[in-house]
């Protein structure tokens, strides 16, 4: 029995999107996938995955864990080319670009499709090193582009008031809410398009998950974001749009307002009504 | 069936049982304690033991000076048996269970040895002091004060300055040498190669330290040298370059373990962090993964240099041996370590050479011990600065 279960059925009031899912429906599709399929080795991990994401919406994937979530979110910026004897199967494209073709450069993708673990990893070097580190690698030198790019990144993370008096001390002295959005600055400080997280906020305090959570909806003006989470009520409060995995497949994609309160599949509704996972 | 609770006390008792409880774990945990405390003594002793031999040189107590006044054999009465003694250099008890034949015999011999004394200005000095062991003298027949260690000639020369600077050029090449290749190979195989290369070229790498030391030796002294001198041209085949290559080829596979491992330890996720911000794998090796792992890795330097400064077979055998003071590497060169290996089975057990031979040993004693100590001070504050604390 997991405390999930206590939990009553989500209404649609608790809905946070701020968009109507009429509205929602006006957002382009940004990043395609097309039969997308995931081996390690022998075993699979996904299953011929298709689906689009809309730009500048938070679109959750949730599902119980080893059901290929965040194997997914690391195709989308290729970090699984890291991890040996993967073999990926189908097309992800953005914006028209397959990036899984030959000619791709991963470090140009991955300079447009930021990420944020779910440790949070900041470098062992004072706060404003960590953010200058990204710009430096795409090629921002001067001084005050670097000053008034890293004040404007620690802004829009909402830590700007809380570090400004210490930026040049190393970074691993902050909390870990802290530090997880000293993450997400660094991924904002290199303007990328996309934003992965990959359950940024497991690791911490409700308090600080709050936080990051204000943060996600305040982001999703400009980027568009998409994160994987095991919390329910978390994919309900912040994204718009819901993918439900199971086993390597994809369930059931909607806004989440449907996803929560009227899902099509048995699956998807025993699962967020916390029967199983 | 037996009760499986049947052997065990009942109840709360039970906790009462302390260490009784286990004592084959006590015993081994006793053992292990004696074994490494036993490794302690053991350094402690052989430390006091080399030291005690090199004390008289420290406070003074030798005089190499070959320089006395013969007493003629008619003279004898005319001194105390005490004076005689000292000027035969026998105890008393020696003195005492001579007659007086064997007496008059030494006295003859000992003016004879006279006759035969160098009979320049400098067989007068002790070569043994402090001035003599580090500052040049003018010897008779130079034209200018030199540095110069000859303990086998009429007049005894200490001067352990051309040793040193032999080590030090030697274990320079060697650092220079092996501190690239060995980072070099350490960054690639943790942070570069894939998981099958790796696993071919750690253990190929490490390898390199199962060559004896005298194998290493032999290979500098027929191939590397004649092969260094057909490339470079220098004139002396056997230099503190070669010495210095072959002593790096030892070294690398402790630089490469020890940083390898050092690499290996920071987390991943500052790896991944890097890349997922548009890092090259290089540039994230280089500019992230180097930095954390700095404090491993000068461990590894600074452990490489404390093998290289100890290490005696293949200088010994490649470098020359030619004690001279140079800081050109293409000339041959001589080592604290070859010194000792090569003079302390021909020289009188506690006398003056056989003293500064172990002084010298004492010296490269403190210095791994100094070197190791000012690398475990750096490795702290390094790692404080990194976890953020300082």
């Amino acid at each position: 029995m997991t405390p999930t279960n206590l939990v009553p059925k989500l209404q649609a009031k608790d809905m946070q999107p701020s968009l109507s899912i009429e509205e929602q429906t006006r957002h382009t599709p940004l990043i395609d996938l097309q039969g997308l399929s995931l081996w390690y080795g022998e075993s699979q991990a996904l299953k011929d995955i298709s689906f689009f994401i809309r730009e500048r919406l938070v679109t959750a994937f949730i599902g119980p864990s080893g059901c290929g979530k965040s194997t997914l979110i690391r195709c989308l910026n290729r970090m699984n080319d890291l991890i040996d004897e993967v073999n990926i199967e189908g097309k992800i494209t953005i914006h028209g670009h397959n990036i899984y073709g030959d000619d791709v450069d991963v470090i140009e993708l991955r300079k447009r499709v930021g990420m944020v673990f779910q440790k949070s990893n900041p470098f062992p070097k004072s706060i404003y090193e960590n953010i200058a580190y990204g710009l430096r690698l795409h090629g921002v030198k001067a001084r005050s582009d670097l000053d008034s790019i890293i004040e404007q990144s620690l802004r829009g993370a909402a830590l700007w008031d809380e570090v400004k008096d210490r930026l040049h001390e190393s970074a691993l002295g902050l909390s870990g809410g802290q530090q997880q959005r000293l993450c997400i600055a660094r991924a904002i400080a290199i303007k990328p398009e996309i934003i992965l997280m990959d359950e940024p906020a497991s690791a911490l305090d409700p308090i600080a998950t709050a936080k990051i959570e204000d943060l996600i909806l305040d982001l999703k003006k400009e980027f568009t974001i998409v994160i994987v989470t095991h919390n329910m009520q978390q994919a309900a409060r912040i994204s718009d749009y819901t993918a439900f995995f199971y086993l390597g497949e994809l369930i059931e994609y909607d806004p989440t307002a449907k996803i929560f309160t009227n899902p099509a599949k048995k699956q998807t509704e025993d699962y967020v009504t916390g029967r199983f996972g | 069936m037996p009760d499986p609770t049947s052997k065990q006390l009942t109840g709360w008792a039970a906790i009462r049982k302390g260490r009784q409880r286990r004592p084959g774990e006590w015993l081994v945990e006793r053992g292990i304690f004696l074994v490494s405390l036993s490794a302690i003594v053991v350094i402690f002793l052989i430390f006091a033991f080399v030291g005690n031999k090199a004390w008289p040189v420290l406070i003074g107590q030798t005089d190499s000076s070959r320089a006395f006044k013969a007493i003629p054999v008619e003279d004898m009465a005319k001194h105390t048996p005490k004076e005689l003694q000292a000027y035969l250099g026998v105890t008393e008890k020696e003195w005492n269970e001579m007659d007086e034949t064997a007496r008059r015999t030494l006295m003859e011999v000992k003016v004879e040895e006279a006759k035969e004394n160098p009979t320049d200005k400098d067989a007068g000095l002790d070569t043994t002091t402090w001035r003599h062991l580090l500052w040049p003298h003018q010897w008779t027949g130079y034209d200018k004060p030199e540095y110069i260690w000859q303990p086998v000639s009429p007049i005894s020369k200490y001067n352990i300055v051309p040793l040193i600077i032999g080590s030090l050029k030697a274990t320079l090449v060697a650092l220079l040498f092996s501190v690239p290749f060995g980072l070099g190979a350490a960054i690639f195989v943790s942070q570069l190669a894939g998981p099958r290369l790796k696993e071919w070229l750690k253990p190929g790498i490490e390898m390199l330290a199962g060559i004896p030391s005298v194998v290493l030796g032999f290979f500098a002294l027929i191939v590397m040298a004649t092969l260094c001198q057909k490339l470079l041209g220098y004139e002396s085949r056997l230099n503190a370059f070669v010495a210095g290559l072959a002593l790096g080829l030892a070294i690398i596979p402790v630089v490469f373990s020890i940083a390898e491992d050092a690499l290996t330890s920071v987390p991943r996720s500052f790896t991944q962090a890097a890349l997922a911000l548009g890092s090259s794998k290089w540039q994230a090796a280089w500019q992230i993964v180097l930095p954390a792992a700095l404090p491993g890795v000068f461990a590894a330097v600074v452990l490489g240099f404390g093998r290289a400064i100890g290490e005696t077979m293949i200088v010994l055998m490649a470098s020359g041996n030619a004690s001279i003071v140079s800081w050109n590497l293409f000339d041959s060169t001589r080592t604290m370590t070859a010194t000792i290996a090569a003079e302390l089975a021909e020289t009188v057990v506690d006398g003056h050479h056989y003293r500064i031979l172990f002084l010298i040993g004492a010296l490269l004693f403190v210095v791994t011990f100094v070197s190791n100590l000012v690398a475990d001070v750096v490795i702290h504050r390094l790692k404080s600065r990194l976890e953020g604390k300082a």
